[in-house]
């Protein structure tokens, strides 16, 4: 598939996956990546904090981690552009509440706290009218690619069931039309996918699998190739490296160079079996296509860094479209 | 003298309740089962109250999704050691049970709908249930130490706010008119409010609203006693017996998470007792010049793939250093605890007992004049 097709294939993009592998970092590669084909991309932010946006450069004092307001935040030279919004669930029932006729008592009932009770009488509507108002944005055709950075997981799942839920629990009404118009848009392959991210370590790996399961059978939502953040990259020669006194003694080093190459070493020749071994596993038990993305060696993400995942992102799909 | 610097040994051998909070994926629930299983190394009865565990973590304390009450996990421990798996809905229904004045009230509430949404999908019922658990565990005389692991979150403070979740509920004018015999429309103070219910019904159904009033007028009676034992919990976590420790990885995004909650937990009037930064890559002597120099030396011999594994980790560790000093700017008092990244995943009990060791060896030498 080339990366193009990808991004022409389904308008929406939900990327999930448990708090730690880099989702918000991968959300926003992929927005990179299709802002570079001449896209036009909004970057829906969930969580409202700590959000993408400062990786494109932007002053975290600038902008509104919880704006709900689009915010231009990046132009590619082909003409493509990342715009950003945040859609957080509170702001999404408010936003539905006034588009119902709610508008003027709004204020009176965030202040009684009626608004708690809706919400909890009706399990999922706040997650649901997230949704809804990101199928609202795709019907309405308010950008080329929408990309979702969701909650963290156990809670993606939560997050991604939440029409169903309101769909059990309310029999008619307006509500229940929306659940069932945002499950129509999670369940057509060519208007939303799923990608899940993780690391190739085992708690996140088998978090992923059983997500990925839950996902396509409860929800019936596509999921695009699995998304694998920090794989560390082959090093030519480190599997037989030994550093001992015959292997030391004529590259003339001093003793705490030869510790310090010894430490290196043997914690990357670990470490790179531990991954090994859980790619297999993730190969072995979910027959979707695997994109891997290279651990960066830096702590913080800026617009570098996003180019080299980005690139990485289009050349893993073009090969497996080769294959 | 004492430093006001608490060592984790001193959390761990003294406080009878400890809340591990950060944000998720930097191993929180490792932590806490070692804190717990480091007190039971010290001689003491110690429970840990875990969320979400991984699969791996459970079978290893031999917890099952089912099991509301602690698992005792035998070890070459001199203490005892307790696991268990909060099951938020029969924590909630255990505590409606307790505060029930009769059956008839008791069976009304729990087949209710809107309480069933409450005791399962209210934001933050399961802050609320930990926090109800770990008053029970705290109280019930079997244990010394309650190790509390909170769900992960963005907000430091949701564990502590949740149990006001339900009294703001019931503290709130319409609640008050719901339970009111009168007809809703009659009661003036409160048309809005009325008005607000009939369109609701409109929107959710009238089903949804009927629950919510069933559910508000057969809780009356009951209010108190919640109210009550939340408050007790609250008092119980911010006194001196309790202990925060947060838990974070040093790459800048949790930093900075870490940072928020630290300044949150800090407008709360709460102190962190200790921090335990996790998957601290070991500190190498070489620089990144010193690295570069050695890849240029050993370019083209057996050693350069061990040159390029050198470069790598000097780059990936450079400024964690700076970044914990940051950190801690925000954490003054408290111990910091770094925990090197293993090889391996930490899943079994040997593992688990190593890292209670790292935790509470590595902790700063306290000093006193003894």
């Amino acid at each position: 598939m080339d990366p193009g097709e990808l991004f022409a294939w389904s308008r929406v993009l939900i990327v999930a996956g448990k708090g730690g592998v880099g989702k918000t970092a991968t959300s926003a590669a992929l927005a990179l990546a299709a802002a570079q084909t001449g896209r036009i991309v909004l970057l829906v932010e969930v969580a409202g904090r700590f959000d993408a946006t400062p990786m494109f450069g932007v002053d975290p004092q600038a902008y509104d981690p919880q704006g709900y307001d689009e915010q231009s935040i990046y132009h590619a030279p082909g003409g493509g552009e990342i715009r950003r919004r945040s859609i957080t669930p509170d702001a999404a029932l408010t936003d539905w509440l006034e588009s119902h006729g709610f508008n003027r008592l709004i204020r009176r009932m965030a202040k009684s706290g009626i608004l708690e009770i809706v919400a909890t009488a009706t399990p999922g509507i706040k997650d649901l009218l997230v949704l809804g108002k990101i199928k609202h944005l795709e019907t309405s055709g308010a950008a080329d690619v929408i990309v979702v950075d969701t909650p963290a997981a156990g809670h993606a799942l939560h997050f991604l069931k939440a029409p169903l839920a309101v769909r059990q629990a309310v029999r008619s009404g307006v509500l229940r039309q929306q659940a069932t118009e945002t499950l129509e848009m999670l369940g057509d392959e060519q208007r939303c996918q799923a990608l899940l991210v993780t690391i190739a370590e085992e708690t996140p790996i088998s978090e992923l699998i059983e997500t990925a399961f839950a996902v396509e059978d409860e929800v019936g939502l596509a999921l695009g190739p699995v998304i694998v953040n920090g794989v560390l990259p082959n090093i030519a020669g480190l599997s037989e490296t030994k550093l001992n006194g015959k292997t030391t003694a004529s590259a003339a080093l001093h003793p705490q160079q030869v510790n310090d190459l010894s430490t290196a070493t043997k914690f990357r020749q670990e470490r790179t079996i531990l991954q090994n071994q859980q790619l297999n596993f993730l190969a072995q038990r979910l027959p979707l296509p695997r994109v891997y993305l290279p651990a960066l060696f830096t702590s913080s993400i800026g617009l570098t860094e996003l180019q080299t995942l980005a690139d990485a992102f289009q050349q893993s799909i073009r090969q497996q479209a080769s294959q | 003298m004492t430093t006001t610097e608490p060592k984790y040994d001193h959390l761990v051998t003294k406080k009878q309740v400890i809340v591990t909070c950060g944000t998720g994926g930097v191993g929180k629930t490792t932590i806490a089962a070692s804190t717990a299983i480091a007190a039971a190394k010290a001689g003491r009865r110690a429970v840990v109250i875990t969320i979400d565990p991984a699969k791996r973590l459970a079978d290893t304390l031999g917890i099952d999704q089912l099991g509301n009450t602690p698992t005792i996990i035998e070890g070459p421990w001199p203490g005892t050691l307790g696991a268990m798996m909060l099951n938020s809905k029969a924590t909630f229904d255990h505590v409606v049970e307790q505060h029930a004045t009769t059956q008839d009230q008791l069976e009304q509430i729990l087949n209710n709908r809107f309480y069933i949404n409450v005791s399962s999908e209210l934001p933050g019922t399961q802050d609320y249930m930990a926090t109800e658990k770990l008053y029970q565990l705290h109280t019930c005389g079997q244990w010394d130490l309650v190790v509390v692991d909170t769900p992960p979150t963005r907000d430091a403070l949701a564990f502590l706010e949740a149990p006001k979740v339900l009294t703001r509920l019931l503290n709130n004018t319409i609640y008050k008119m719901l339970v009111s015999p009168r007809p809703l429309v009659l009661r003036t103070v409160s048309r809005a409010a009325g008005l607000v219910v009939r369109r609701l019904s409109r929107v959710v159904g009238a089903e949804v609203v009927d629950d919510a009033i069933e559910f508000f007028q057969t809780f009356q009676g009951m209010e108190e006693g919640f109210k009550q034992r939340s408050a007790a919990a609250l008092t119980l976590l911010t006194s001196e017996d309790s202990a925060f420790v947060l838990v974070a990885s040093p790459r800048s995004d949790t930093i900075a998470e870490a940072r928020y909650f630290l300044s949150r937990l800090d407008e709360a009037s709460l102190t962190v007792a200790g921090v335990v930064v996790n998957r601290v890559l070991a500190a190498l002597s070489a620089s990144a010049a010193d690295a570069a120099d050695i890849s240029r030396h050993l370019q083209d011999t057996p050693l350069a793939a061990a040159a390029q594994a050198l470069t790598d980790h000097v780059k990936a560790a450079a400024g964690d250093d700076n970044r914990i000093e940051q950190l801690m700017v925000y954490a003054p008092n408290a111990t910091l605890i770094k925990i090197p990244l293993m090889a391996t995943d930490v899943h079994d009990l040997t593992k688990l007992s190593h890292l209670a060791e790292l935790l509470t060896s590595n902790s700063p030498e306290e000093t006193t004049d003894t």
